[in-house]
């Protein structure tokens, strides 16, 4: 039997989930569509603190929220000319998406249901992950850590940073 | 070996075609044409040098027993395929081949000279393409010599086609006129389709002697053969395919070949529109040498065709009846070099015939006794003929070039003109005609008296074809010289032609006057025996009295201008118009070739080819083009459509999956 | 009333639907880049809560999202810069206009 306060917690976030994405999709303003995938970031956030994972809702704040979020910010200005709203979609497309989306949910849904056994268990305890934790197995080469994939990811990051240079950069 | 230096005498030409087309260009036309008279000159005297060394020479081992030996100078080996099959390439000599080396080269060294002259017009302006018209003589010099000597089969057929070409290329020399194309392409389809007969002989012939060489140092050549009756090629004489031997066979598809070549009825209809081409190389191809090309291949293989009487039956009669057809066209024609051109295929068929009637017994034993005399008259007529064919053309050229014409009625009357290429007409036509002493009537006389060995029919045949022969060339002479008087219709009177060309008439006249006195029976035999003849007087007094009947006719028909000929024309209105449209014979292969054969046999053939054959693969085309076409849109560029094909992928993999897990 | 492992995971799925649904029908490239974080994100929640309800000692499901979340965040840094360089080009982000190198 879980606190009313988590179980509240939990519609609120969940709702917010819903709620923002499904808007995020549907405005035709671009940059409302960006502000709301922020909001839907922040709701993830709050789902990974109330999951007890507080370094992942921190990093999903700071990278997502934070990054990549004023990214597209940054870009949308770039690209859009002020007051331009997006033309109202085609009803064949938009049916067509609508269709297709709502047969993967149902797909993916169903299998989920299926489970309902499997998917009913309860949430057991566990000792949120320390950040010092979290560091060593970061950094560590033994059985469980994660220094190689973290190095590849840092090339990566480099990479990325040299291409965006590349092709970004005027001519 | 002291022979060796005949190489020169095919490497020459070989080399000046070479030069001449190669950098004739850069040299002056004049400069041109004088390096390949030089060069034919000096082939010329090596030609008889060599021609005199083996008729006359004793050295060498040539003389066996008294028989004179055919000389194999070297016989290489040029491509081996395997231990037996062998093509080689070299020099052989032998007395037809040495004729023909001083026939080719001397007919060859005044067509040179006479087109220093004949090829400018009246300016002394070199024609366009000089160079190259010189470089295709040599060339055909090269490969008509190249013919004579060879070796074996094989190197003949590859010179008779290169023959082939050179005469191709030359008919087609004013290649912008449409005729000169159209003839080209028939004179080389003909040939052509004659050749292929010659190829399969050839194919057949060496598949039962395992040779292509005629005599060999090592194995027996394919005529040495013969002396061993148990070599292989008794056995081509057991083996029958439809009831012939496997060598008489052999033997037809080969004089096939030559027929093309030799113009023979009924594969003549190439020749008199190969007339098209320039006078000189009209007496040099189309009369003197490269038409005799067939008949040097049956002489070259007489000691197999003699043991085949069934073919020599068919020889003979193809060429009586040739004989006889040419002459009776060449009466009425009224363009000149076509009824030289009639009268030359007429004269072949004489040499064939001549050919053909020497195996009269069909006993090998007695034509070794001596029943080799129609062999021999015909190599002799070969001999006489190219030499007063070659000036009866070269003088028609003359005529030609001074009147701009090909026509008789623009001609008459050019006596006064022209006496000295008058004479030499006349002499080249009473050498035709065989009046003693002129050098026909001592060939033709031979091949009658063979003739009437073989069968009195056949001699009287023949005397009576000779008989037309001089009719219709005096008609031709007395048309083009007197007539009535000329009119002159161009910017100049027509007059004896410069020096260049004048010359090798008088030298040819010259020829034709005393060839008759070489003693061809002494050495131009088949197995090199010398043959003893001598004047028959009742056959020598009976052609020569009928060919002087036809000249008096002749004389009486068109010496003076008179209606005679037209009237004589009308009261036989049906049988002139044939014989002036040659027997409808152009018509005939028209009608053949396009309305049978195009349209009843290719058209339907062609029809299935597109429809079916090329049908099948455009469908597999098309069908693949449609399809790409049609599947080409979900390529669209747009992510958003691939999008859709994955996830339609992807969610029926999920429903599949599922309903396999939950059923 | 239990919090259990279905209800964190509805409304992942419908975050995900809604990717699905933008993905297709925006004709903006940049709203398109939208519609698909939008659905890594969803991805990352089934990773934590996954490793949440089945294997609470350990922690690879965070790590993954962890490292997720930075592959998006270079993978979005890359496909901006080249949607702001197609824009110089063509003058335009609709994802529908930019065909010039189709055949």
């Amino acid at each position: 039997m879980e606190s009313l306060g988590n179980i509240i917690m939990y519609f609120v976030i969940a709702l917010a989930i819903i709620v923002f994405s499904v808007l995020t999709v549907t405005t035709r303003k671009i940059l409302r569509s960006a502000t709301y995938l922020l909001f839907t970031l922040f709701a993830t956030a709050a789902l990974y603190f109330q999951l007890d994972y507080a370094f992942l809702g921190a990093v999903q704040i700071a990278v997502y929220a934070g990054g990549i979020v004023v990214l597209f910010v940054f870009s949308i200005l770039l690209t859009q000319k002020p007051g331009e709203d997006a033309a109202p979609l085609s009803s064949h497309r938009k049916w067509l998406g609508i269709i297709t989306a709502v047969a993967g949910v149902a797909v993916c849904g169903c299998a989920v249901f299926s489970y309902a056994q499997f998917c009913g268990q309860l949430m057991p305890d566990m000792a949120a992950p320390s950040i010092e934790n979290i560091g060593k197995f970061l950094l560590s080469t033994d059985k469980l850590g994660y220094l190689l994939p973290f190095e590849a990811v840092s090339v990566l990051l480099l990479a990325c940073i040299i291409g965006g240079v590349v092709i970004a950069r005027r001519r | 070996m002291p022979l060796s230096y005949t190489i020169a005498v095919i490497a020459i030409p070989l080399i000046m075609f070479l030069f001449l087309g190669l950098s004739g260009v850069k040299m002056g036309k004049k400069t041109t044409g004088i390096i390949g008279v030089i060069a034919m000159l000096i082939t010329t005297i090596l030609a008889y040098g060599v021609a005199l060394t083996y008729f006359f020479g004793s050295s060498e081992g040539q003389i066996v027993d008294g028989v004179r030996k055919a000389v194999t100078v070297f016989n290489p080996d040029w491509l081996t395929f395997s231990d037996t099959l062998v093509v080689r390439m070299g020099i052989m000599l032998d007395p037809i081949a040495a004729m023909m080396l001083i026939v080719i080269t001397t007919v060859s060294l005044m067509v040179h000279l006479y087109s220093l002259g004949y090829m400018c017009d009246h300016h002394g302006n070199a024609e366009k393409g000089f160079q190259r018209y010189y470089a295709f003589l040599a060339l055909f010099t090269f490969s008509m010599l190249g013919l004579v000597v060879a070796t074996n089969l094989f190197q003949i057929f590859i010179f008779f086609e290169m023959v082939g070409v050179s005469s191709y290329l030359l008919i087609g020399f004013y290649y912008t006129t449409p005729a000169a194309n159209h003839a080209n392409k028939k004179a080389f389809i003909v040939t052509r389709l004659a050749d292929l007969f010659f190829l399969i002989g050839i194919l057949i012939l060496s598949f039962y002697t395992q040779t292509f060489d005629f005599f060999s140092n090592n194995v027996n050549g394919i005529i040495g053969m013969l002396d061993d009756p148990q070599a292989s090629l008794a056995q081509a004489g057991t083996t029958t395919f439809m009831g012939c031997s496997a060598m008489a066979w052999a033997l037809t598809f080969i004089f096939i070949g030559g027929a093309g070549k030799s113009a023979m009825y009924p594969l003549h209809i190439w020749l008199p529109d190969a007339m098209e081409g320039p006078t000189p190389v009209s007496a040099l191809i189309h009369a003197a040498t490269m038409v005799v090309a067939g008949v040097f291949l049956v002489a070259r293989l007489f000691p197999m065709y003699v043991l085949v009487q069934g073919t020599m039956d068919i020889i003979c009669v193809v060429g009586a009846f040739t004989a006889f057809y040419a002459a009776a066209i060449a009466c009425v024609q009224s363009d000149i070099k076509r009824a030289l051109a009639f009268s030359t295929i007429s004269q072949i068929a004489f040499m064939m015939t001549s050919l053909a009637v020497s195996s009269a017994d069909g006993q090998l034993i007695e034509i070794h006794g001596g029943y080799g005399l129609g062999f021999m008259a015909s190599m002799f007529h070969l001999f006489t003929h190219a030499m007063f064919k070659a000036l009866l053309f070269l003088c028609a050229g003359a005529i030609i070039h001074a009147v701009h014409s090909n026509e008789n009625d623009k001609m008459h009357g050019l006596h006064k003109y022209m006496p000295i290429t008058s004479i030499a007409f006349l002499i080249g036509c009473l050498a035709i005609a065989g009046i003693p002493p002129f050098a026909g009537f001592w060939s033709k006389d031979e091949i009658l008296v063979a003739a009437y060995e073989k069968g009195i029919g056949w001699g009287i045949w023949m005397t009576m074809v000779a008989g037309m022969t001089a009719f219709y060339m005096f008609r031709i002479y007395f048309l083009i010289f007197h007539w009535k008087k000329h009119e002159v219709h161009t910017e100049h009177e027509p007059a004896d032609q410069p020096w260049t060309m004048t010359l090798p008439l008088i030298i040819l006249a010259a020829i034709s006057i005393v060839a008759g006195f070489v003693p061809a029976a002494k050495l131009v035999t088949w197995d090199g025996t010398p043959l003893h003849t001598q004047l028959n007087w009742t056959i020598a007094g009976t052609s020569v009295l009928i060919a002087c009947i036809g000249i008096g006719l002749a004389y009486k028909m068109y010496y003076k201008e008179n209606d005679l000929p037209e009237r004589m024309a009308n009261s036989c209105r049906g049988l002139w118009t044939a014989a002036y449209k040659r027997f409808y014979m152009d018509e005939l292969y028209q009608f053949i070739t396009h309305k049978v054969i195009f349209q009843g046999i290719c058209k339907p053939i062609a029809k299935f080819d597109r429809a079916i054959i090329d049908g099948f693969f455009n469908m597999l085309a098309e069908v693949t083009n449609r399809t790409s076409f049609g599947i080409r849109k979900m390529q669209s560029g747009s992510i958003q459509g691939y999008v859709y094909f994955y996830l339609i992928g992807v969610l029926l993999l999920a429903v599949i999956t599922m309903a396999c897990v939950l059923l | 009333m239990n919090l259990t492992l279905l209800m964190y995971l509805i409304p992942s799925l419908i975050m995900f639907g809604c990717g699905v649904y933008g993905f297709l029908t925006r004709k903006n490239m940049i709203a398109i880049m939208i519609s698909l974080e939008l659905m890594l994100n969803s991805i990352d929640i089934n990773f934590v809560v996954f490793n949440r309800y089945l294997f609470p000692g350990q922690m690879e499901g965070m790590f993954f999202t962890l490292f997720a979340i930075a592959i998006a965040a270079a993978e979005t840094a890359l496909a901006l810069a080249i949607i702001i360089n197609v824009f110089r080009i063509a003058k335009d982000v609709d994802i529908n206009k930019i065909n010039k190198l189709k055949f």
